[in-house]
């Protein structure tokens, strides 16, 4: 505890460039992704493609695409950019199925509906079909989210500054205290995390609020 | 760059030896198998325990919620703890295989309870009537079933675990992440591109190779054979951080056909290392 309380500045410094390098790529995911799952409902044979690609992406491991970087980039091997764009790469990846799955999730008759009633192509889109499919891109969120957060202090071991390094500097310097105040810090900004989704999708969906009665 | 990169890939002084290439990627996959394999005697029979009687479901809340903890921070309290404990070598294996182990429990665990728990309960109780006992249920009807979910979950597992052993370099563990963590440290470019090119092709054959095994066992009753485009991949994503409420809600009417297979990328949603 002493070390955490003469280090209240380090942590929170670090804390912040933590919920730069992990938040900035979970909206930028987000907003790259939804057209991308809408793309893959509406023409079919987008679908697998898409999937596989993403499922590629995803399965190339962290520090090393982090390391590969600034090849493609041009970026030099430092920068926090590196980061950013490697974590928006992994937050698309995993939310172009959410999307994807979620449009899908809207049942027919609902999209009748709105069709009887005038709704068309955008209008129906952002009015109806985007709205339903709230509830299950929230979970995928709240998935990338928790990992993202987790996955940001690899970054430390490239020497781009946040939570990591708590970690890092932790296990060189045996100081056994810094390593858990990281590991909490991490853990609580994942919580924060999820809580702000958890918080997002209960404003954007207020007919399920209508049902609670569900034990 | 790149070609200096390709360069250093392809010369034979690279690949030769004890720390050559060849060594380090037959050392990854060792300690990625070693740890798969221990992870899955634990967590394969205690997922179909779960599923099949429905009790100590928290057990399943409690793996995923581990997921938040960082990787990272879990490897190095670990190496702390225990490293001084062995002697030679072991102090630098022991505790990154713990940490493996624990890692993959949770992937494995969830894929196994999520593909028993969504097993058409019709086709459950048709096995109970034609006389079969609860072993029996589980063998021929619980596990068939499951087979793709319980598959997916093995292949995020060896995907994590190939990640985190990377990253296991840090704290002494040979294979792979010897020439990312060294090439970091020394600022050896090259050896540190060459070596994530090989980790994360390694990842990507390991994983094309899981779904190939996954496309010959599953029964063709599950993925609807290899005719109906409509029915492959529709199976969500296993819910990983979210409650079982979250994850229900997101499974409503996504369910589709029992467990369609997925395809290469079928294992999206795992936070990695």
């Amino acid at each position: 505890m002493t070390w955490v309380n003469d280090h209240w500045g380090d942590i929170f410094t670090l804390a912040r460039s933590h919920v730069w390098l992990a938040g900035v790529p979970l909206i930028l995911g987000l907003l790259i992704a939804l057209p991308l799952g809408w793309a893959a409902r509406r023409w079919s044979r987008l679908y697998p493609v898409l999937i596989s690609t993403s499922g590629l992406l995803y399965t190339i491991p962290s520090l090393a695409l982090f390391v590969l970087m600034p090849i493609i980039l041009g970026t030099k091997v430092l920068d926090p950019v590196n980061v950013v764009v490697a974590m928006t790469i992994y937050t698309v990846a995993l939310l172009v199925r959410t999307v994807a799955d979620g449009l899908g999730s809207v049942p027919d008759h609902v999209l009748q509906a709105a069709r009887a009633m005038g709704y068309g192509g955008l209008r129906r889109f952002f009015g109806v079909e985007l709205p339903l499919a709230v509830p299950v891109i929230a979970a995928g969120l709240r998935v990338a989210a928790v990992s993202n957060v987790s996955i940001v202090s690899v970054a430390s071991l490239i020497g781009v500054p946040q939570l990591g390094n708590l970690l890092t500097d932790g296990y060189d310097r045996f100081i056994t205290a810094e390593i858990i105040a990281g590991i909490v810090a991490c853990v609580v900004l994942a919580l924060v995390f999820d809580g702000l989704i958890l918080l997002g999708e209960r404003l954007l969906t207020p007919w399920r609020r209508a049902q609670v009665v569900r034990s | 760059m790149i070609a200096s990169i390709l360069e250093w890939l392809t010369s034979s002084a690279t690949w030769s030896g004890d720390s050559g290439l060849g060594a380090r990627i037959v050392q990854h996959l060792w300690y990625s198998l070693l740890a798969v394999a221990i992870a899955a005697v634990v967590a394969i029979p205690l997922g179909l325990w779960v599923g099949h009687t429905g009790r100590a479901k928290w057990l399943v809340t409690l793996a995923n919620s581990l997921r938040a903890v960082p990787t990272l921070g879990l490897l190095f309290a670990v190496a702390l703890w225990l490293g001084p404990k062995f002697s030679s070598d072991l102090a630098f294996l022991i505790p990154s295989v713990v940490v493996l182990v624990v890692l993959v429990i949770p992937p494995i665990l969830s894929g196994v309870y999520a593909g028993v728990e969504a097993v058409d309960p019709a086709a459950r109780d048709a096995a109970r009537g034609m006389g079969m006992r609860g072993m029996q249920v589980v063998r021929q009807v619980e596990i068939p079933n499951a087979l793709p979910l319980i598959l997916s979950g093995l292949r995020s597992a060896f995907l994590q675990v190939i990640a985190t052993a990377t990253v296991a370099a840090y704290v002494g563990l040979g294979g792979l992440g010897r020439y990312l963590i060294d090439g970091i440290k020394t600022g050896d470019y090259v050896s540190t591109a060459g070596g994530a090119i090989v980790v994360s092709l390694l990842a990507l054959v390991v994983d094309g190779l899981l779904a190939l095994v996954q496309r010959a066992v599953v029964s063709p009753g599950l993925t609807g054979g290899t005719v109906g485009r409509s029915r492959r991949g529709r199976v969500l994503p296993e819910d990983t951080t979210a409650t079982g409420e979250a994850r229900e809600r997101a499974m409503d009417g996504v369910r589709g056909p029992a467990g369609g297979m997925s395809e290469v990328g079928g294992t999206v949603d795992t936070p990695k290392a």
